[in-house]
């Protein structure tokens, strides 16, 4: 798929994900906004995985570590098919549901349960370590918010992927700039995460504009390059992107819209699908 | 000369690891208290250090067991059990990874060096969490029988052993079942279980015993979860007078465990003995014991009383 493609596919998801917290009344929906043109991009163009392959060793993997965002990776595996959209917008968050309301890796396409912060890297240190000691060629893509940079044990696995020269490993920083109590400058300053990651020894890759698919197929693309150095693309995305009342607002970071967004919302999104 | 048990976990897995090249030891600056300098030396491409990191050790090993490897993740209980408890909860048991966590110098092995270093609350800790076993091994040939078990199936599991070589309970040629306690001696005035360093001294204490008459069963529970409930049943009914051993904290601990399957099936007398629930004296793994007349003589007394009781 083209940018474009995808992006009008990211759309079309955004407007899946308001259906399932509408009707389920509990969701994260800032920050499945700000993430879910990466994951459009990963699964529908980058990665090597596909609901035919969730078992083979050569899979490229996903961690989603900022597991709250669980609404729009639901939907983008959903719409490539591991399983019924239906069935997701139907049952999430419902009792007995295998929708839970952080990644479950009984569901076809999620390879590990997250939901506390700081989990996914290291994790994926060691699903990167095991491709080289196997010597697979597959990769091992991490997404992890930026208010949970201030989780030590990322910082413990930024240290382990440069030391075991993970250039397998991706991990990409969703940079939305808001956390649940506010700016992340507020609540725990990060600072300029793409020179301190450089410091750590990573190949860092600054995307202007995180929700802008162009600009992600190109850090994608770049990411590619195994020269001994682990990629963590610092994507700079808007909190609640693709609904004008959201965007850039730490209070919808967990919060359900009334009737009226809702309608409004899903209006403006249908506007944008081209 | 008197063998460590984290010896014959090494020695297991260095044997084992020669056929199985997905089985992987990860240390945390850990390899030499862990015994692995000589696994790190003849299996390197199935060693991996990570540092002084033991939330990552746990996180990274259940990113390699996610991929088919087995690996074990070698620590000191203390730190294992509890600076990386909720890796154990989520990347481990939740995500059910095949993990092995071998946490050495287990219990008060650390002595003098301090609460910071005491591994007692670790049975508490893990034994809540779901999809995980917990095994504390007695001597080196349960350690080496409950490893050759480890090495061939593919669920979690916590080991615990103790940093001084441990007493030998059994003979060389003792046959031990899988999940089922091991009896030590044969009695039915009352029923001492323990686990780990205190299986040897409730066998001491058993000897003390019958030489005042008194007969004592002696359990070895070494498998803490899941915990042989049958066992301990079939010792309520017969014996009455229960008595509970163990190096942990005496809240959530073996005894807690037991005091569970007898409260519910066959409530009889029962006295939980362990590390107490407060800053524990500065003094060696044996002064210790000592001044918490965890000792033979110490836990004598307690079956006396109780069977009084």
């Amino acid at each position: 798929m083209n940018a474009k493609q995808l992006k009008n596919k990211a759309n079309v998801l955004r407007g899946d994900v308001l259906d399932v917290i509408y009707k389920a009344n509990t969701g994260h929906i800032g920050g499945d906004y700000s993430v879910i043109d990466i994951l459009t991009c990963l699964y529908n163009e980058v990665m090597n995985i596909s609901p035919e392959t969730v078992n083979d060793p050569d899979r490229d993997r996903f961690i989603m570590s900022k597991g709250h965002s669980v609404e729009a990776l639901y939907a983008v595996l959903a719409d490539r098919g591991f399983f019924s959209m239906e069935e997701y917008k139907n049952t999430f968050s419902k009792l007995g549901s295998k929708f839970i309301g952080h990644p479950n890796n009984e569901l076809p396409g999620i390879e590990m349960n997250t939901g506390s912060l700081g989990h996914g890297l290291p994790v994926g240190v060691g699903m990167a370590l095991a491709g080289k000691l196997d010597n697979r060629d597959y990769r091992v893509y991490v997404v992890t918010g930026d208010g949970e940079l201030a989780e030590g044990s990322l910082w413990e696995a930024f240290q382990s992927a440069v030391h075991y020269k993970l250039d397998n490993l991706i991990a990409i920083i969703d940079r939305n700039g808001l956390q649940i109590s506010g700016t992340t400058e507020e609540v725990m300053a990060s600072g300029d995460m793409a020179e301190k990651l450089k410091t750590f020894g990573w190949d860092v890759v600054d995307v202007k504009n995180g929700n802008d698919t162009a600009e992600l197929l190109e850090a994608f693309e770049h990411c590619k390059k195994k020269e001994g150095k682990p990629h963590v693309i610092v994507a700079h995305t808007t909190k609640g992107s693709g609904v004008s009342f959201m965007e850039n607002k730490a209070a919808w970071h967990h919060h359900v819209p009334t009737e009226e967004q809702y309608l409004k919302a899903k209006e403006e999104l249908k506007g944008q699908v081209q | 000369m008197a063998v460590t048990n984290r010896q014959i976990i090494a020695d297991v897995l260095t044997e084992a690891a020669y056929k199985d090249k997905d089985i992987l030891v990860l240390c945390s600056d850990s390899r030499g208290s862990g015994s692995m300098t000589g696994f790190f030396e003849t299996h390197p491409a199935q060693a991996i250090e990570v540092g002084i990191a033991e939330q990552d050790l746990v996180s990274i090993s259940a990113g390699l067991a996610s991929c088919g490897k087995k690996p074990y993740a070698v620590s000191p209980a203390s730190f294992l059990s509890s600076r990386s408890v909720e890796q154990i909860k989520i990347d481990v048991c939740y995500s059910r990874t095949n993990v092995k966590l071998i946490g050495i110098s287990g219990g008060v092995s650390y002595g003098a060096l301090g609460m910071s270093h005491h591994g007692a609350q670790d049975i508490a800790m893990i034994s809540a969490i779901p999809n995980i076993r917990v095994y504390i091994p007695s001597d080196q040939y349960e350690t080496r029988f409950l490893m050759q078990q480890m090495v061939k199936d593919n669920e979690a599991a916590y080991i615990r052993v103790s940093r001084n070589p441990s007493e030998d309970v059994y003979a060389a040629d003792t046959q031990f079942e899988f999940n089922k306690a091991k009896t030590v001696c044969e009695g039915n005035d009352a029923t001492i279980i323990a686990c780990g360093e205190f299986v040897s001294t409730a066998k001491k204490a058993a000897g003390l015993l019958k030489e005042k008459g008194i007969n004592v069963r002696v359990l070895d529970m070494y498998c803490i979860k899941p915990i042989d409930k049958e066992t301990i049943i079939k010792a309520a009914g017969e014996t009455g007078n229960i008595i509970t051993i163990e190096e942990h904290s005496v809240i959530g601990g073996l005894g807690s465990m037991v005091a569970s399957v007898v409260t519910e099936n066959c409530p009889c007398k029962m006295k939980i003995l362990g590390l107490p629930d407060e800053e524990l004296i500065c003094g060696s793994q044996t002064e210790i014991f000592e001044h918490e007349n965890l000792t033979p003589q110490g836990v004598a007394d307690e079956v006396i009383k109780l069977i009084k009781k």
